[in-house]
């Protein structure tokens, strides 16, 4: 170690490190101990999705979304099967689009909540994640009974969901809406006011509005900047139009207020699961077209046509009209968007994934330089990143 | 005052005559074709222009046409939330060409144009810091581009017996199997025109 004042030295943080949420490296410059440059190393996740997806057809193309953020996995498949809809003019019935809305919410909750905790265990607390798994562990089973899977749920499909949930779920759904408010109320009360969080906390990593557009942000880290912005409000797509909820958001941008909004929005997401649970329609959950979605099992016994639908689409696939869009949706994290480009087959020519943590990340020198370097680890822990999305 | 998204097209064609190679709609989604060397100037225009206001870049993307004349785009998505508009900029660029950088317009610009030079090797003129980004440490091609075999070139894996990493060629037991399930689909229904 350096003993001159004016000698920076060099700091490799992570990528095995318990606060780097993942596979972070991040090169830091430090004077004494404070950060002066921030360089993260990323990629030791890269899995080549995109390069993936263009090499297998649309359907198989859901399940590597899963695999990005796999903490809010429905909500990024949502945003791919949106895109396939809008480049083939599907029509979704009304519940398949009540239990897509509803299974997003799930799934904000179940990111918050695993932020929250993990960002607050950072910082010194140890009790909260230990809840807040317990609550998680109940909406994962709320997944599996929908879809069979715990976390990389391929549930959503062009058209609607691979299964209609059955009414006993949705009931088990709504006595645990009644339930976890009360989980919320105890994390607040050991968490918002404790002091040693807020000297860990509040004022650190400030970003200014006009910093957090110009880099990008999206979602609970933008609004925690104080702009009042939610593609579910501005952009609704599904049943979010619908729904009456509000739009938290903070004013001074630093870590506290990123901590805050968090726990406002699972309140937010509460009421809104309860809405979709009261309004829920009947009917199908995916569209009859029987050249997007396979026909049901049954069918497929005494019909030929239904077979031949059926095998057409596992072999062949969609067939996805040629045209390009760059669909967005709200993700837990921020605007998680497809730039799809369809040549006209049934494989997509290019699929670029817009991750929201990839555009927080970068800005983490911007947000880090000058604070001190356990500042660096409650800002990593604020901004919420997940490196399954950022790599990708 | 807000304009509709085909008129704000016009408005954007005629406010930039030269730098502005056409504009149109897709999906509802309007895009707009720049000249490679005015992206700057478009992209501050839609940033700083009242009726624009795009003061977010969302994303910027490339994408592999190698059958085209311009073998490679640019795509920048930018979101306007005053005006609650999207709009796609592309530029198209040879092999070779170099795309000035836009990081001074967004600060944001700066991982997503290397991610484009990583995954293409487009390079961007004037970005103040050009590395490889997501790929391995040392990693050679440009892994998206459509000449780029989805096995890769290398492969990683620890030898016990030097006790290291060690880098070889690709060997695979079986090839890579690419099927071509494309065949006529009777019946089929689309918005667009369907080949086969």
């Amino acid at each position: 170690m350096g003993t001159s004042e004016d000698q920076t030295y060099f700091v490799n943080f992570g990528p095995q490190h318990p606060a780097a949420h993942g596979v972070l490296r991040l090169v830091l410059g430090l004077s004494g101990e404070v950060v002066e440059r921030a360089d993260p190393h990323i990629g030791l996740l890269h899995r080549g999705t995109e390069k993936l997806i263009e090499n297998k057809t649309y359907l198989q193309a859901t399940p590597y979304f899963d695999r990005l953020d796999y903490v809010g996995t429905m909500n990024q498949e949502h945003a791919f099967v949106l895109a396939v809809e809008k480049l083939m003019g599907i029509e979704v019935p009304a519940r398949g689009k009540m239990i897509r809305t509803l299974y997003c919410e799930i799934g904000r909750i179940l990111n918050h909540l695993l932020n929250i905790t993990a960002y607050v265990m950072d910082v010194g607390g140890m009790t909260p994640i230990l809840w807040g798994f317990e609550e998680r562990e109940k909406l994962m089973e709320f997944y599996e009974r929908a879809c069979g899977a715990r976390l990389h749920a391929n549930y959503f499909r062009p058209g609607g969901v691979s299964f209609d949930t059955p009414q006993a779920l949705l009931d088990d759904i709504g006595a645990w809406t009644e339930s976890f408010p009360k989980i919320i109320d105890d994390i607040e009360t050991l968490v918002t006011e404790n002091r040693i969080f807020k000297q860990r906390t509040v004022d650190i990593g400030i970003v200014s509005p006009e910093q957090a557009l110009d880099w990008g942000f999206s979602g609970p880290n933008l609004r925690a900047s104080g702009i009042a912005w939610d593609l579910r409000k501005s952009q609704p797509y599904d049943s979010y139009a619908e729904m009456d909820f509000d739009i938290p958001i903070c004013k001074h941008g630093d870590c506290y207020d990123r901590y805050l909004i968090r726990m406002v929005e699972m309140r937010e997401s509460v009421k809104i699961i309860k809405q979709c649970l009261a309004k829920m329609p009947g009917g199908p959950a995916k569209a009859e077209d029987r050249k997007v979605t396979p026909p049901p099992r049954a069918e497929m016994k005494r019909s030929m046509e239904a077979l031949i639908h059926h095998f057409k689409l596992f072999t062949e696939g969609l067939r996805v009209p040629a045209g390009e869009t760059y669909t967005a949706v709200e993700a837990p994290k921020g605007e998680f968007a497809v730039y799809l480009v369809s040549d006209g087959t049934n494989r997509p020519y290019r699929c670029k994934i817009r991750a929201p943590g990839y555009a927080h990340l970068q800005a983490l020198e911007m947000m880090g330089k000058g604070h001190m370097l356990a500042d660096v680890v409650a800002i990593i822990g604020s901004i919420d990143i997940v490196f399954g999305e950022i790599d990708r | 005052m807000t304009l509709p998204i085909d008129e704000l097209g016009n408005a954007i064609e005629a406010a930039l005559p030269d730098d502005v190679l056409g504009t149109h709609l897709e999906n509802g989604e309007l895009v707009v074709l720049a000249r490679l060397g005015a992206i700057i100037h478009v992209l501050t225009h839609l940033r700083d222009d009242s009726s624009c206001m795009f003061k977010q870049l969302m994303d910027i993307c490339g994408a592999d046409y190698p059958d085209r004349e311009h073998r490679f785009e640019v795509v920048y998505n930018l979101l306007s939330l005053k005006h609650n508009q999207r709009v796609r900029v592309k530029v198209l660029a040879d092999e070779g060409d170099a795309v000035p950088t836009v990081t001074g317009v967004f600060s944001t610009a700066g991982w997503f144009e290397r991610e484009v030079f990583d995954m293409y090797g487009i390079p961007f003129d004037g970005h103040p810091d050009l590395r490889r980004l997501l790929t391995d440490y040392n990693f050679e091609g440009y892994p998206l581009r459509k000449d780029f075999p989805l096995t890769g070139y290398y492969e990683v894996r620890y030898d016990d017996e030097t006790k290291r990493i060690v880098y070889e060629p690709v060997k695979l037991v079986q090839e890579f199997r690419n099927f071509d399930f494309l065949s006529p689909w009777e019946g089929m229904v689309t918005k667009g025109e369907a080949k086969g």
